[in-house]
């Protein structure tokens, strides 16, 4: 049957694409202006196929307009179809749609009326929604429920449009009652619809009380599976009020575990896993369990792509409750067939079971995967039976000794595989199993990539006392150490060290040409700073360099793709989202950006937007655990002063220099503007200043929360600017949430970031603006606003030139380079100028009087940019007279402007 | 939700787009093409795919990829059962295996269900039977006004399923229980993993709205009607089940029963899935050695398990040889077996093979000489095949009774049989 549809009339639209010749436009004009219903008919299906294969059709918008009223069904779909498409680029014409529209949202034919209310939401001209409101709140009324579900899905559209018209309609005070109508597919797009205002406002519009709960139960089990996927879904949002209300929601909920769909079956796990925190009845918790592995398990005889879902969801699961899938390791065991996208995640998810009980049938599936074709998935088996033997201690030997048969295999990328995690078994497990070295001594010449061959060095070097020759296996590869990757070469490094504290007297030369090596012909500063460092070590106290060199290494563990707790608990929230497949918090890959204005806007939007990209395949990488910490090697020592430092930079900089540095860094006494009115912003209003403590930048901010939720954490970033200014982290959380109506303020440290430069002309004033982008992390809007950044905040310390130097540039300068103004000042006294002045890294040189002006005095001053430009100033001031003349000067003109105003507020 | 979906062929061309919002433009439809058709990673890299802060959900149809782009944090089972069942929807408009050409010369119906299986990136009505009501392009009949309130009635109704109104002259019930087995032993014959999924695939010919109630002798249901004529036997345990959405999930969640309204014509009741004493039809032993580098003897034997009045149909047993075969000598007792090189192994073929009968294959496969030297990485025997009136997991269906207002009798016809899954392997 469907292929006769096909052939007979006006099943095939292909003749439609056909024409193709000139003259087309105006055939088509004349076709669309006929009197014949079926030419017309043909006309405008043409239009619509030329449309289909991208051609642009937007010029006969008014004749196509003009077949719009017409009482063939068939015919008036076309036409709707083309106004949406093309409605955008002709805004005024499509005004002359409005009638029949108006006209068919009234029409008997319910059908009619739906589609006509459907394609005026689609329509996103501006001027058009006003003239939506009168048709769409009477079809929210209607009495035909197709159109009342269509009306619904309408207003979430409009909200998109006009959020503040849905508002004063009172649509959402009508969506609302929706949720009680009598008709299952009215309630499932009425809760769609406010699901999605209530996510994109931020407000809470689904407003969830005992009697709504009541009704969504009762829809749930008449929906279509659609509906009850949204209904589901809008539950899992939902806080029980006790223990008992989440059991009574869960009971309904549970049979939906059975349905054919797998959307409803994972939202429905979604609903009973947030809602099991709230239960504390260890039997229930236990009925729960068992009753969610079964479907959880069916989900993998589906469809591949619908397995991925599923076990990317399932990754997250058996993180956070082991217990409901403990015993069901053997269906996570990859099938021949299975795609490689499925057989890398239920890798994932084998180690994340194996336990002693079951460790032994794991080994013999992953020494089998092994031996497959496809490389990735042998790498990554093969480093899973590194990761097994690091998590399981009793299992540690055995998964060795299949690592040693799977080296025998001599299969070049195996043998790298396992050289790699055999590395990090003994870091876990230091002198319990050297007795492999010689069998991985054998395979030396199979290594060519960097992370084996490091990997192999370290071993050597970590053993040198138990390798009889480990001088000339190290010698061997420091024949080509200069062509070798820098991981390789720091490995080197560090290993011939070990061999030469260990046994100096054989590798005293090696060890001589290697420091020789690293600190002299690499132009890799991690080389030749880490090479100084030994060398200084080894010439001034040997001992202290065993003691640093050859100290104990905390033991590894394996937490390769391991969540952090608070991440795994968003993301248990997220389940059957985007979010549980890239494991992100929605607010790293949701990005609100409005294309509406102009297709071509998304070119120059922010740089941030870029690095918000999530990259699907995030699989966690094969190699060990403890990859970074092998490149330090130095033992306990920890020169970056804990991960803090970079997190608050004001306060770290005081830590390490604790020189107090006097209040000019407190937040308070900040000169703040009010950069952003909270118009644009969903009723944020923040105000920014600028202060450096301890030579460290920081933005100060204020903010004042008009918004209807509370404030807790915000992300913010900034666009390149003319002073490579970053923030040193891009998250705020404040200790105590802004709740509505009130303010909190946070001092942001940033840091100096060459990739941030945006390149100034030579010659061309810098802009003084810094252009930021906050993102809250509540509900994910985001704002921008540009705030004028004070040079002096990056004044360094290293500003002061020597009074020759200072002479002689400033001569070097031309005159044309210098700006002049004249600063009021609140005294005469030239000590508290240059005190003042000095406060601020603006360093006095020499001061003169002024020969024939007796009562004139200079002062010569200058300061450098955290770039190193140098400013040099020239005060005159003039006895009895509260202001001075000053002149700036620099060989950096776009800069020199911005100075002079920051030593104008640095006097002040 | 979602906010554009298309159709794009395997060359990156796009044949039938349609735009649900207006946060992401045409141009996304360059990058999916570039990122990951352009890739040629089709079939190997993740469904799911975020470029340039638009994400890419897509499953294909032969040689067309069904796209769907989004930027909100969708529900992807959503989108992915929705994208199947819209290649559904297409096939039994356009023909199963309908083409990329097809869908060219439909694209006016293409639209139109384009816009009524979705409104504003959520999916709608997607009921094959219900569209067909009123989204019928080619046929297209003037229609009464008073039918319209009974068919938006209908497309919003609890039972979309299902029209009101159908008449049969004879009111008939076709059953099919169709059975997979997935099996997975080892070397040295131990069970890896043994599954059973089961289908239950009925055609209903009925007037009427008949309510259904269905039983299989499954475990739980069996213990509770102990005291019936199915009493001393014990069910099947089954350890999970999906049903079709016509099927009441309280009721089966309270009392185990299967009840229903069914569709029209032919739909998927129920799927299971059974671990447990699992019959499974056939026994292979596999002797394969490797002598030296250039020879490999082989030596397999195959016996059927199941009742000597049952024939299985369609038995290929697929015998892995390395890939640098060059002869291969090869000898059966029964059926025909040859050396394919395009799948590098040996095909064994018996068209029909009895109950309790047996074969046995044993090849000599002589290797051309290589300079690779890595060793042959030995992939499992695959076995396909189909066993008519049998199934693996015991199941069987215990009675269907269908009770309507008029109180008309029903024919009714069950069938069984059993299949390899997707993946019957025996290790070597």
């Amino acid at each position: 049957m469907p292929s006769k549809s096909s052939k007979s009339a006006g099943g095939s639209d292909s003749r439609f694409f056909t024409t193709q010749k000139k003259g087309e436009m105006h055939e088509l004009r004349q076709e669309l202006h006929s009197s014949d219903r079926s030419v017309k008919v043909d006309a405008v299906k043409k239009v619509i196929a030329n449309m289909t294969v991208g051609k642009d059709v937007s010029m006969l918008f008014t004749d196509v307009l003009n077949c719009i009223q017409t009482d063939n069904i068939e015919l008036k779909k076309l036409v709707y179809l083309y106004l949406i498409n093309y409605a955008k680029s002709q805004p005024e014409k499509t005004l002359l749609a409005v009638n029949t529209f108006v006209k068919d949202a009234n029409d008997p034919n319910p059908l009619i009326r739906a589609l006509a209310v459907r394609t005026m939401g689609c329509i996103r001209v501006e001027r058009i929604t006003e003239y939506l409101c009168e048709p769409l709140s009477r079809s929210l009324r209607d009495e035909d429920p197709y159109v009342r579900k269509t009306a619904a899905v309408c207003v979430a559209k409009l909200y998109d449009i006009a959020p503040e018209l849905v508002e004063d309609r009172g649509f959402l005070e009508i969506l609302h009652d929706l949720i009680s109508d009598a008709n299952p597919s009215v309630v499932a797009n009425g809760v769609a619809a406010l699901s999605e205002i209530a996510e994109t406002s931020g407000k809470d519009v689904m407003k969830i009380s005992t009697s709504v709960l009541q009704k969504l139960l009762a829809a749930l089990n008449e929906c279509t599976e659609w509906g009850q996927v949204f209904i589901l879904d809008s539950l899992s949002k939902y806080t029980p009020a006790d223990a008992r209300e989440a059991e009574g929601i869960i009971e309904r909920v549970t049979p939906r575990l059975q349905h054919a769909n797998s959307a409803v079956v994972m939202s429905a796990v979604k609903v009973v896993l947030n809602y099991m925190n709230m239960i504390t009845a260890e039997d229930t918790i236990r009925t729960l369990t068992r009753k969610l592995a079964p479907p959880l398990v069916t989900l993998l005889n589906s469809e591949p792509e619908t397995q991925y879902v599923a076990l990317r969801n399932i990754n997250l699961i058996v993180q956070k409750r082991p217990a409901i899938l403990e015993n069901e390791i053997k269906v996570f065991f990859a099938k021949y067939n299975d795609p490689i996208y499925v057989k890398m995640e239920k890798l994932e998810i084998i180690i994340k079971l194996a336990s002693e009980r079951n460790v032994e049938q794991v080994l013999l599936e992953l020494k089998e995967y092994a031996t497959e074709v496809d490389v990735d998935f042998v790498r990554k088996s093969v480093s899973a039976i590194g990761r097994c033997a690091i998590k399981l201690e009793r299992a540690a030997e055995r998964c060795i000794s299949v690592l040693l048969e799977l080296i025998h295999s001599k299969v070049n990328y195996v043998v790298q595989e396992a050289v790699v995690v055999i590395k990090d078994i003994f870091r876990r497990y230091p002198n319990k199993y050297e007795s492999v070295i010689a069998t991985l001594c054998e395979n030396l010449e199979t290594l060519d990539e960097p992370e084996a061959k490091a990997s192999m060095i370290w071993i050597i070097g970590e053993y040198a006392e138990r390798i009889d020759n480990a001088d000339e296996l190290l010698d061997s590869f420091l024949e080509s150490f200069e062509e070798e990757d820098p991981s390789v070469q720091l490995s080197l490094l560090t290993a011939t060290v070990k061999c030469f504290l260990k046994a100096p007297e054989q590798t005293q030369e090696m060890v001589q040409r290697v420091l020789d090596m690293a600190t002299e012909e690499s132009d890799n500063p991690d080389l030749r700073d880490r090479g100084f460092v030994y060398w200084r070590l080894l010439s001034t106290d040997p001992e202290a360099a065993k003691a640093v060199v050859l100290s104990e290494r905390p033991v590894i563990e394996d937490d390769t793709s391991k969540l952090e707790p608070e991440l795994l608990d968003t993301l248990i929230r997220q389940i059957a989202t985007l979010s549980s497949i890239y494991h992100k918090p929605p607010e790293l890959f949701v990005t609100r950006a409005n294309i509406r204005a102009s297709a071509d806007t998304d070119e120059d939007e922010y740089a941030y937007e870029d690095e918000n990209d999530v990259g699907a395949e995030d699989g966690g990488g094969g190699g060990g655990g403890g990859g970074p910490v092998d490149l330090l090697d130095m033992g306990g020592v920890d020169l970056n002063g804990g991960s803090n430092g970079v997190a608050n930079g004001g306060d770290a900089g005081g830590d390490l220099f604790g020189l107090g540095g006097g209040g000019e860094g407190g937040g308070a006494s900040v000169q703040k503007v009010q950069v952003c009115d909270g118009s644009s912003s969903g009723g944020v209003v923040v105000s920014v200043g600028f202060a450096s403590a301890n030579n460290s930048p920081s933005m100060e901010m204020d903010f004042v929360n008009n918004s209807a939720t509370p404030i807790t954490s915000l992300a913010v970033q900034f666009n390149k600017n003319a002073f490579s200014l970053s923030p040193a982290n891009q998250a705020i959380n404040f200790a105590a949430p802004i709740m509505p109506g009130s303010t909190g303020s946070f001092s942001l440290g940033l840091s100096i970031n060459p990739a941030m430069a945006a390149p100034v002309q030579p010659g061309v004033p810098a802009p003084p603006t810094v252009q930021v982008a906050i993102k809250r992390l509540d509900n994910g809007s985001v704002f921008y606003f540009a705030a004028n950044f004070e040079l002096e905040c990056i004044f360094t310390q290293s500003g002061a030139l020597e009074r020759s130097a200072f002479i002689a540039t400033w001569k070097a300068i031309p005159d044309t380079n210098e700006l002049y103004s004249t600063v009021q000042l609140s005294g005469s006294n030239i000590d508290v100028a240059i005190q003042k002045l000095a406060a601020k890294n603006v360093f006095f040189i020499a001061r003169r009087p002024v020969p024939n002006a007796p009562d004139q005095e200079v002062v010569y001053v200058s300061c450098a940019g955290s770039n190193g430009t140098s400013f040099l100033a020239e005060l005159t001031f003039k006895v009895g007279v509260n202001a001075c003349k000053l002149c700036v000067k620099s060989e950096n003109t776009s800069y020199s402007g911005l100075a002079k105003d920051a030593i104008e507020r640095c006097l002040k | 939700m979602i906010s554009m979906l298309y159709l794009m062929n395997a060359r990156g061309d796009v044949v039938i787009s349609r735009q649900y919002r207006d946060d992401v433009s045409q141009a996304t439809t360059d990058s999916f093409r570039l990122k990951v058709l352009g890739a040629k990673e089709g079939g190997t890299s993740a469904p799911i795919r975020s470029i340039d802060s638009s994400t890419f959900v897509y499953c294909r149809h032969l040689n067309l990829y069904f796209v769907a782009v989004t930027r909100s944090n969708v529900n992807p089972s959503l989108v992915l059962e929705f994208l199947y069942q819209k290649i559904r929807v297409l096939q039994a408009y356009l023909g199963d295996s309908f083409t990329e050409d097809k869908v060219r010369n439909n694209f006016t119906l293409l639209y139109e269900l384009f816009d009524e299986t979705m409104d504003f990136g959520y999916p709608q009505n997607t009921s094959i039977d219900v569209l067909k009501l009123y989204i019928n392009l080619g046929k297209q009949k003037a229609r009464v006004v008073e039918d319209q309130a009974s068919l938006t009635s209908q497309i919003t109704g609890a039972i979309d399923w299902r029209r009101e109104g159908i008449r049969h002259k004879r009111n008939e019930v076709y059953i099919d229980v169709l059975e997979s087995v997935n099996l997975l032993l080892s070397q040295t014959g131990g069970i890896l993993r043994q599954e059973v999924t089961g289908s239950v695939m009925m055609n209903t010919k009925l007037t009427g709205m008949p309510e259904c109630k269905f039983g299989l002798n499954d475990k739980l249901s069996v213990e509770k009607d102990k005291n019936s004529s199915q009493a001393g036997k014990s069910g099947v345990s089954i350890d999970d089940c999906t049903f079709h959405r016509c099927v009441s999930l309280g009721r089966f969640d309270a009392d185990r029963t299967i009840t229903f309204i069914p569709p029209d014509g032919e739909f998927e009741l129920m799927k299971y899935r059974v671990t447990e004493n699992i019959n499974l039809p056939f026994r292979v032993i596999a002797a394969i050695q490797e002598d030296g580098q250039t020879r490999v003897s082989i030596n397999v034997k195959l016996s059927a398990t199941f009742s000597e009045k049952l024939f299985a149909s369609s038995v290929v047993l697929k015998i892995p040889v390395p890939e640098n075969t060059a002869r291969c000598k090869i000898k059966t007792t029964l059926g025909r077996a040859k050396y394919s090189p395009e799948d590098s192994a040996i095909l064994f073929k018996l068209k029909r093979f009895q109950g309790q009968s047996e074969s046995m294959l044993s090849a000599d496969v002589t290797l051309m000489p290589t300079v690779n030297k890595t060793a042959w990485s030995r992939p499992p025997i695959g076995l396909d095949f189909s066993v008519p009136m049998f199934t693996a997991s015991g199941v069987h269906v215990r009675f269907l009774k269908v009770f309507d207002k008029s109180g008309y009798t029903t024919n009714r016809w069950v069938r069984y049989i059993t299949k390899s899954g997707d993946s019957y392997n025996i290790r070597i």
